[in-house]
């Protein structure tokens, strides 16, 4: 029988390494599986790369892993908001590496790890200091750069609902990043509010289907 | 010199945004846009975090942490609104079908260069999001911003001295104090704003503008 449900969190997330790279859902702290990584920290894994669109704010999050020393490189969009505070401080300290990356590109690379593809064309970013030392190439009169995939050893996603095959359906603006980084890690790990019987999720409503999930861990956390 | 306050700006940009546009609107002063849109017009908002045709701020308590926009404030569904993830928001840009991008400016070029992403600093962090994505994908691009910042260096530069996000890629500037058309010519005024006269503009503005009654008389 297959079953994703796992019993404790520090089982789900105990094939998490030293020196993992590590995708993280969310937008702002939206989406954020903010259990996964706070048993991240008992779990005590560092020297992490962290893929997430943003690099946390407040004592919560990748902001927490941040001021706990545990992060050693960043691969985002927007490192900056209010109440980025641990990541510009070990930024100014020059303690950790930042690799910028605009949102959109960001995605793709992700999807194109996630659906097997070797890299893609853009325009986004073009004639610009993000697209320095990258490959391009003028497609149809319009100046794009090369960009490669990026995958990840484990994923850390916030789902609403999921079954035990490890379906996943998504609560409003929640659901950004997260289903495109289920199809681009290693070991995707899932964080949910409810786990409901096979067949409760109707087949037309899946935005995850089941095959690109492992661990699915049922949490308090409300979603509203 | 009398300036608009962002608010007044925000409501003169969204005068110009017509009915049944689709637009994505940027982080900050772009954001406010939204709330000065006539109420007759149906216009379709666009976030990057995946969501299309979303409505005004909730209510005082009514407010849902996993609904928000680029902003990260907290928003409403109009009905026909819709959810997605992030491949397709950005698809959604760079595939052209996006009507009208609305942009926040460190610095705008008179040849229509926008940089909005990096001081270019060692210690302050670079922040790019969306931003570039927009620039290259949607139909229109309007910039707003002050006119100048708050030591009166000017916004609006013969060239950009950041780092661009966009070349070529602004056409239209809302500011404190104008409203810009950028043209192959340069920038032409449309509007002098707070009842400035076109000298005071164009002594805090760092490229040469043309004034309102040029293009009338251009026209014949």
């Amino acid at each position: 029988m297959i079953n994703r449900i796992r019993d404790s969190i520090a089982e789900a997330i105990a094939c998490v390494a030293d020196g993992d790279t590590l995708m993280c859902g969310g937008f702002g702290s939206s989406g954020v599986a903010f259990n996964l990584m706070d048993a991240l920290l008992d779990h005590g894994a560092r020297d992490l790369t962290i893929v997430a669109n943003n690099a946390g704010v407040g004592e919560t999050g990748i902001a927490r892993l941040l001021a706990e020393n545990r992060v050693a490189k960043v691969i985002c969009s927007y490192p900056r908001s209010p109440g980025s505070v641990w990541f510009e401080r070990r930024y100014e300290e020059n303690a950790i590496e930042l690799e910028l990356v605009p949102q959109g590109t960001l995605a793709e690379r992700i999807r194109a790890a996630g659906a097997g593809l070797g890299g893609f064309y853009t325009p986004t970013g073009y004639g610009t200091a993000l697209a320095e030392g990258k490959r391009t190439e003028i497609i149809d009169g319009v100046g794009h750069v090369f960009e490669t995939p990026l995958s990840a050893d484990v994923a850390l996603l916030k789902a609403e609902r999921a079954d035990r095959w490890g379906n996943l359906v998504y609560y409003k603006t929640a659901r950004n990043f997260n289903p495109i980084m289920a199809t681009a890690a290693r070991t995707v790990i899932a964080e949910v509010s409810a786990v409901v019987a096979l067949g409760d999720i109707d087949p037309e409503q899946v935005v995850t289907p089941g095959i690109f999930v492992d661990h699915v861990i049922e949490t308090e956390q409300a979603v509203a | 010199m009398n300036r608009l306050t962002p608010e007044q700006v925000a409501a003169r940009c969204a005068a110009d945004i017509p009915d049944g546009a689709y637009v994505n609107l940027g982080i900050g002063m772009p954001t406010e846009v939204a709330n000065h849109v006539p109420a007759d017009r149906e216009v379709i908002y666009h976030s990057e975090n995946g969501v299309l045709g979303f409505g005004a701020a909730p209510a005082p308590g009514e407010e849902d942490p996993q609904l928000i926009n680029a902003s990260k404030q907290h928003i409403t569904m109009r009905p026909g609104g819709s959810f997605f993830h992030h491949a397709d928001s950005f698809g959604m840009m760079r595939g052209g079908h996006i009507d009208i991008s609305v942009l926040g400016a460190y610095q705008v070029a008179a040849n229509g260069d926008l940089a909005n992403w990096s001081t270019g600093s060692e210690t302050y962090p670079p922040a790019v999001g969306g931003a570039m994505d927009l620039v290259v994908g949607a139909k229109q691009l309007f910039a707003i911003t002050r006119h100048t910042l708050k030591d009166g260096t000017p916004k609006i530069v013969e060239r950009c001295s950041y780092p661009l996000t966009g070349a070529g890629v602004v056409s239209r500037i809302y500011t404190d104090l104008a409203v810009i058309a950028v043209t192959d010519a340069g920038l032409q005024v449309i509007e002098l704003l707070a009842g400035n006269d076109f000298d005071t503009v164009q002594n805090v503005t760092d490229a040469p503008l043309m004034a309102p009654d040029t293009a009338r008389r251009a026209q014949g």
